[in-house]
This record gives C-alpha cells, sequence and structure tokens, in this order.
C-alpha cells in the first residue's frame, strides 16, 4: 500500500461520503464503519491497519477537504490506544465505538492527593463485591480534565494490599454518571479551574471492566502515560476546520469545550515572544541588564527550538534516539522560569498589577502565576532529572524503601 | 537548514578522533604544555598532509579540500575534545579565513596553499593591549610610505604568535581599518610569549615597529575583519563544545565510579541532578555551536547575531561544566594530576578569548535590533 493509493482511496471515499449536514454523530459512525476516522487502528477495530505515515496522508486528505475528523481531547488520544492495547475484545467491542463517535467522552483518574510522583503509591482502593461482581471504588482523584462532563474514567484503583505497590494496582473504565463518583472543580492558584477533583464514594465498576489482568494495572498505565506524551498533539489536531454546517457548527462547539481549560496554556509556557515588544514600549530595552537578560532568555529558547530539531532530524535518518530528545520538558521549564523573570525585569513594580490595571490587560499578571505549574504538571523536573540522568547519563538508581515490599506496610501521607 | 550530520561529516569525525586519539593523548598534551612551542611539529605534519585537516575549509583552488565551516567545526570539536595543541586554530580558523574575506585573487593563490598544506602557519592579530574586539578598539596605524605600508602599533592574545610563519594584522590606515600581510621574519616585528592561564594554547604580543605591510585586498577591511570574526566566534563554539562534551563524558563516568558512603556518588540526587543539568547546559550548547557553523556556510545574513550568540552561550556552558566537574571530582578535583583542570583552564581562556559573554550578548541585541 503506498501513499498515492491511500490518498486516491480516502479522497474518493470522502468525495462519496462527506456530508457537513450530518449530525456529527451520524457523520463519525460513518468514520467508524469505513475505518478512515482511525486509519492506523486494526482492521478488526474501526481501523485500515496503516502505518502511522501513511495514517499523516490521510489527516492531510480530511483537511485538505474541510472534513471533520475523530474527536480531540483523552478518548481517542489515551484511552482508545490504551483499549487496544491491553483491552478485552469485549471492551473493545462495547468502548471504542462511542469514543470514535464522540458520544463517550473520557477523563484520567490517576493522581491523588497523596500521591503525586509516586504515582504508583496510590491509596483509592477497589474491593471485589462477589454478589455483583462489581468492583466498589472508595477514594479521591484529582488533575481530572474534563471530569465533570465525562462519561467514563481511566481509573487506577489498589485492588491488592499485599503484594509490593506495582503490582496490586488495576485499570478500570469506571462509569462516572452514578451517585458513588462526585466531581468538583479545582482552583489553581491563577484563578482558572481546569481541572476537576473526583471523589469516590462506594462507587461500582463492573469486574468485566478491568482494562488488562487484576493486578496488572501498572503496566497498562505505563501505556497512557506513553500516549500521554504525545497528548499536544492531540490538542492540535482538535483545531475545527473551517466553513459551515451542522456536522462543522457541532464540532466548533465540541471542540471549545475541549480546549477551554487550556486557554492560559501560553501564559504557563511564559510566552517569550512578548518580551522584546514589551521591553521596547516600556523604553527598558535601553538597560544594558535588560538587554543582557533578553538575550540569555532568547538564545535558550533559540537553542532548545535547534535541540528539538537536532532530535527530529536524527528520527528522521532512523539513529538512535540521542540526550537531545529527553530533554525538551525541562527546557521548557527553564525557558518559563526565565520568561517571568524577564517580565518581571521588563515590568517593574507594574508586574504585581494584574487584570485591567496590569501589563497587557492582564497578560503579564497571567504569565507570573502561571509559570510555576509548568515545571510539575505531567511530571516534576525533579523526576525528569532523575529519569534523564538514569536513562540517558546512565547514572545509578537512589536506592528504594517501598519496591519490594507489601504495599500495606508501607509508610504514606497521612490525609 | 541541516539539523543532522551527513554520513560524509560523521565519517570525518571518526577520522580525527582515531588521529587525535593516537597522537594526541592527555599524556601528550601535558608533556607539550609545558613546552615553548606548544606543539609537536611530526603530528602537525601527519595531521596536514596525511588528514589534510588545515585545508578542509579552503577551497580547492588554493589548495583545500573546499568543504564549509560545518566540517571546520567538526575537526575543531575533535581538537577541544582532545585539547589538541597545536596552531590550528589560529592558522585555519582565523588566518586563513581572514585571507578569503579580504585577500585578492592574487594574494588568495599566493597565501592560501602554503596554509592549506600546513607548510606555513599564520594568525590574526585584531586585539590590543586593551583587551578589545572590536574596530572601535584597534589603535595600531597603518602608515602608507614609499613602497606599501608599513604598522605602528602592538597586538596581544595573538594566537600561536611566536611560531607564525607570517600575521594577518588589523590596523588602521587613512581609509580605515583593514588587514595587513605582515611576515614573521620582517624589519619591526618583535615578539614575546605571554603567560596565561591555559598552557595547552600559546599566545604572543606582537610589537610593530614600523614593519612593512601589505594591505589585503581594499585598505577598508572592516567588514571583512568583521565577517571573520563571526565565523571565528561560530568555530570557537563549535571547539569549545568538543572540550565541553568530553569533559562531561569523563565527570558522569567518574560519578559513577567514585564510592562513597557504599554508594556510587552518582546514585545521589544531589549529583544526578547536577550532572542532568550539565546535560542540558552541553546539549543547548552543541545545537547553538552546530547552528552556528550551519549559518556561515548557509545563511551567512544570519551570521553575525547567532556567531555571537553561540560564542556566548556555549562559553557559558563550558565553564558552568568545567567549574562543576572540579566540584563532582571534589578534592581530587582540585590536584594538577587530574586532568579536570586542564579543560577548567581553556574553558576559562575561551571564555574571553574573541570577547567575552557579555559583549557577545550585547551584540546580539544590536544585531537582533532589540
Amino acid at each position: 500500500m503506498d501513499a498515492e493509493q491511500v490518498r486516491r482511496d480516502v479522497r474518493a471515499w470522502l468525495e462519496a461520503n462527506w456530508n457537513p449536514e450530518l449530525s456529527l454523530v451520524e457523520w463519525r459512525a460513518k468514520l467508524a464503519d469505513s475505518g478512515w476516522g482511525c486509519p492506523t487502528w486494526p482492521v478488526a477495530w474501526h481501523g485500515r491497519g496503516l502505518p502511522a505515515a501513511l495514517g499523516d496522508v490521510v489527516a492531510e486528505e480530511f483537511e485538505r477537504i474541510g472534513a471533520v475528523s475523530t474527536p480531540g481531547g483523552g478518548g481517542m488520544s489515551l484511552a482508545a490506544p490504551t483499549i487496544l492495547e491491553h483491552g478485552s475484545d469485549e471492551l473493545k467491542s462495547r468502548l471504542l465505538r462511542p469514543i470514535i463517535t464522540g458520544e463517550a467522552t473520557w477523563c484520567q483518574l490517576f493522581s491523588e492527593p497523596g500521591s503525586g510522583s509516586d504515582l504508583a503509591g496510590l491509596t483509592t482502593r477497589a474491593e471485589l463485591d462477589p454478589v455483583t461482581d462489581e468492583y466498589v471504588v472508595n477514594g479521591q482523584k484529582l488533575w481530572s480534565t474534563s471530569a465533570h462532563h465525562a462519561r467514563f474514567g481511566m481509573l487506577l484503583a489498589r485492588t491488592n494490599w499485599d503484594v509490593p505497590k506495582h503490582r496490586g494496582i488495576t485499570y478500570f473504565a469506571l462509569e462516572m454518571q452514578q451517585p458513588g463518583v462526585v466531581v468538583k472543580p479545582l482552583r489553581q492558584m491563577n484563578g482558572y479551574a481546569s481541572f476537576n477533583e473526583v471523589f469516590l464514594n462506594d462507587a461500582r465498576v463492573p469486574a468485566a471492566n478491568a482494562i488488562g489482568e487484576v493486578g496488572n494495572g501498572w503496566t497498562v498505565a505505563l501505556a497512557t502515560l506513553a500516549h500521554e506524551r504525545r497528548s499536544f498533539d492531540a490538542l492540535r489536531a482538535a483545531r475545527a476546520p473551517k466553513g459551515h454546517g451542522r456536522a462543522l457548527d457541532e464540532q466548533r462547539r465540541e471542540t471549545a469545550e475541549i480546549m477551554a481549560p487550556y486557554v492560559w496554556y501560553p501564559q504557563r509556557a511564559g510566552r517569550a515572544d512578548l518580551v522584546v515588544e514589551r521591553a521596547k514600549a516600556t523604553g527598558r530595552n535601553a538597560d544594558p541588564v535588560v538587554r543582557q537578560e533578553i538575550v540569555k532568555l532568547l538564545s535558550l529558547a533559540r537553542a532548545s527550538e535547534w535541540t528539538a530539531r537536532r532530535a527530529k532530524a536524527a528520527r528522521v535518518l532512523g539513529r538512535p534516539p540521542g540526550p537531545e530528545g529527553s530533554l525538551g520538558k525541562l527546557y521548557a521549564s527553564e525557558v518559563a522560569r526565565a520568561c517571568a523573570r524577564v517580565h518581571t525585569l521588563i515590568s517593574g513594580t507594574d508586574s504585581l498589577l494584574a487584570g485591567a490595571d496590569g501589563p497587557l490587560e492582564g497578560i503579564i499578571a497571567e504569565i507570573l502565576l502561571s509559570v510555576p505549574a509548568v515545571s510539575i504538571a505531567g511530571g516534576t523536573d525533579e523526576i525528569q532529572r532523575n529519569i534523564v540522568s538514569e536513562r540517558v547519563l546512565g547514572l545509578p538508581k537512589d536506592p528504594t524503601l517501598d519496591a519490594d515490599r507489601p504495599f500495606r506496610d508501607v509508610p504514606r501521607n497521612r490525609l | 537548514m541541516r539539523f543532522g550530520p551527513t554520513e560524509e561529516q560523521e565519517a570525518l569525525r571518526r577520522e580525527v578522533r582515531r588521529f587525535l586519539d593516537e597522537r594526541s593523548p592527555v599524556t601528550e598534551v601535558r608533556r607539550l604544555m609545558e613546552t615553548p612551542e606548544g606543539y609537536e611539529p611530526g603530528v602537525w605534519k601527519t595531521l596536514a598532509q596525511e588528514l589534510g585537516l588545515p585545508g578542509v575549509a579552503i577551497p580547492e583552488a588554493y589548495g583545500g579540500q573546499g568543504l564549509g565551516f560545518a566540517e571546520l567545526g567538526i575537526v575543531l570539536e575533535e581538537m577541544g575534545r582532545a585539547l589538541y595543541c597545536g596552531p590550528y586554530f589560529g592558522s585555519v580558523a582565523l588566518a586563513a579565513n581572514a585571507i578569503l574575506n579580504a585577500g585578492t585573487e592574487a594574494q588568495k593563490a599566493a597565501l592560501l596553499p602554503a596554509l592549506a598544506s600546513g607548510d606555513a602557519i599564520a594568525t590574526l592579530a585584531v586585539a590590543e593591549p586593551n583587551g578589545r574586539w572590536d574596530t572601535a578598539g584597534i589603535a595600531a596605524e597603518a602608515r602608507a610610505g614609499a613602497g606599501g605600508a608599513t604598522l605602528h602599533g602592538e597586538k596581544s592574545f595573538v594566537l600561536d604568535g611566536l611560531r607564525a610563519d607570517f600575521f594577518v594584522v588589523a590596523a588602521r590606515g587613512p581609509a580605515g581599518v583593514g588587514l595587513y600581510h605582515v611576515r614573521g621574519d620582517a624589519d619591526g616585528v618583535v615578539r614575546r610569549p605571554l603567560q596565561t592561564i591555559d598552557p595547552t594554547r600559546k599566545l604572543a604580543r606582537l610589537e610593530l615597529h614600523g614593519a612593512r605591510a601589505e594591505s589585503l585586498g581594499d585598505a577598508n577591511g572592516a567588514a571583512a575583519l568583521s565577517t571573520t570574526l563571526d565565523q571565528a566566534a561560530a568555530m570557537l563554539s563549535n571547539e569549545m563544545a568538543g572540550g565541553a562534551q568530553k569533559l562531561l563524558e569523563m565527570t558522569v563516568e567518574y560519578a559513577k565510579t567514585r564510592m562513597q558512603f557504599g554508594r556510587p556518588i552518582g546514585s545521589f540526587q544531589a549529583i544526578k541532578h547536577k550532572c542532568a543539568d550539565l546535560l542540558m547546559a552541553q546539549e543547548l550548547a552543541r545545537s547553538s555551536a552546530y547552528y552556528a557553523a550551519a549559518c556561515a556556510d548557509e545563511a551567512r545574513e544570519e551570521l553575525p547575531a547567532i556567531a555571537s550568540l553561540a560564542k556566548a552561550q556555549v562559553a557559558d556552558a563550558y565553564l558552568r561544566i568545567a567549574a562543576e566537574s572540579i566540584q563532582i571530582h571534589g578534592g581530587l578535583g582540585f590536584t594538577w594530576e587530574q586532568d579536570v583542570h586542564l579543560y577548567f583552564k581553556r574553558a576559562k581562556a575561551s571564555e574571553v578569548l574573541l570577547g567575552e559573554p557579555s559583549y557577545h550578548r550585547e551584540l546580539v541585541a544590536q544585531r537582533w535590533g532589540i
């Protein structure tokens, strides 16, 4: 199967089938039936078994014609690949199709108040009720994007306390719409509430909803986390095509909902793009100290882009990945923090003003109050440095105290 | 813009590394740094005649290999890695490029083949005892006289200035700052070695008492000088990146094997996080150095800003890696016997040669119109 053949096939199919006046669900049902919505998935499960490069060809044709594709968000980018990799056939036939049509959205129920960097130390418990063959779940989760409207949660819960921490976890598909699940917005230090905390009080999940083996949830969770690293691509894919029609209008609303939690993300990254114009607008570019700090910041930002380009070039040539590929997240933290310092240097006392009183209608204040998230979200810088020093530099691991003893005996937070 | 090396470039790197591993091990570096000449003529001859390294970026028309700054950068990166002691940077990265940038066709044809073959060694004399690297800092005078110009003044920080067969000297003439060719054995040339902190690279002071000189190309060579210094900043960045890389490897290896408190010190987060930070700095440094070399080949309009960016960033990274490497080596790191100090000294000297980091950052600000 070559790229031109795939291009001809998808083009012919889109020309025959794309109709913006269908409802979003009607149109995506066609995607699920034809395999063109998820061309890299297996033929047996709504896909066409194409390699990733040919999947890109299909995406290009969707974009060219302006046809709606599969939904953005955690269902497609996290839950579906995890289910495909580890779920039973029964779960695949039940759960995948509504993800493609957008009827079932998903959220992650991983992090807990007592388990941040040490995700495998989670203490939400799931106990089997043999009468109903359901697990009864109790605990608290947080940082769950979209949990307030999700139909399913990707739940990690402890099902065995008598084995070491990595071996007693099970991964479930939890129905969110039930009395035992209470979702509350979690307010952040920058004032937004982009995530939720989720309280599980005797929530119930059928044993058949375990994804992968009972007790093997950590392996399954690693699959989800591997896909999470690519989730920014998924956010980009959530951009709505232009044009009008029922499906397009419905998708725009869907995209707006998915993207709503992320409005402050550009500020979280530090907005290096604003630095020079701000320095000129305030006249601070005449100060030699400010000039030095601006150039330091922009040198760092440019060089980290070049480092990413080097990593990409090596990948394209099929060379083994060098250290340059593992550092992007740490560079993003460093850039963001440097931005916050330089914006403060430029704005001076005005840095404390927010909203309509603040520089750039509050954008500078939003930067200063959002940057602290970068070095925490998705793995703290400290954990990232462990990974880099152990996997890239080959330094020995820190001895652990909890990996080889029953989790029941491991000291943990009292909350 | 290319972001990955070609197969040919990787082959060149392997060849240079193999040669330097064999002919310029650290024992040789330690021997040569104690000598006044500071290099081994036999090794220079082999690297010139068998590997053709001095001519790597000199066009074929003038006896070189006709490759570019990317390749010259690779050679320098490997030399920085090995702390190679020899007149390569001054003769090739400075003098040959100055002649290429400023010289007439006849001057290039007359001067470059001997540099490409390694038979002659030259260097560039720009800075003066005032330590400035901008054209405004140049006070040495070129006076017109019967039978050509004569030079008057004093130059400092001249790389391999004791050994050079001829000099390219920046001096101020009636038409502005220009570049002049001066024979090493000309009357009125007095040179003396400088005592420096980095014994692996020999510097000299040069007094010019009416030495006979020939203007390279136009008597106004300010633009050619500026381009030469940008290219040199890009190339020194590559040399520094090579030294920093080797030092990081040595230090990480040490952290894996040095036992304290019953475990390798590299298992302590205080050390491993430091190593991760140094790796980050080093990867940025390499990216900037490579990008600057690529600009010298492919995007000359970007070169002035990017060369200065790289010079400042890589110098900071190299010095930081050197200082932290001493720290990670602990007390042993402060001894003469450990090799770390050799790199620290090269890092410190390279930090300020061609202009210290804040000078280059100010140039970036000006060149980006900030």
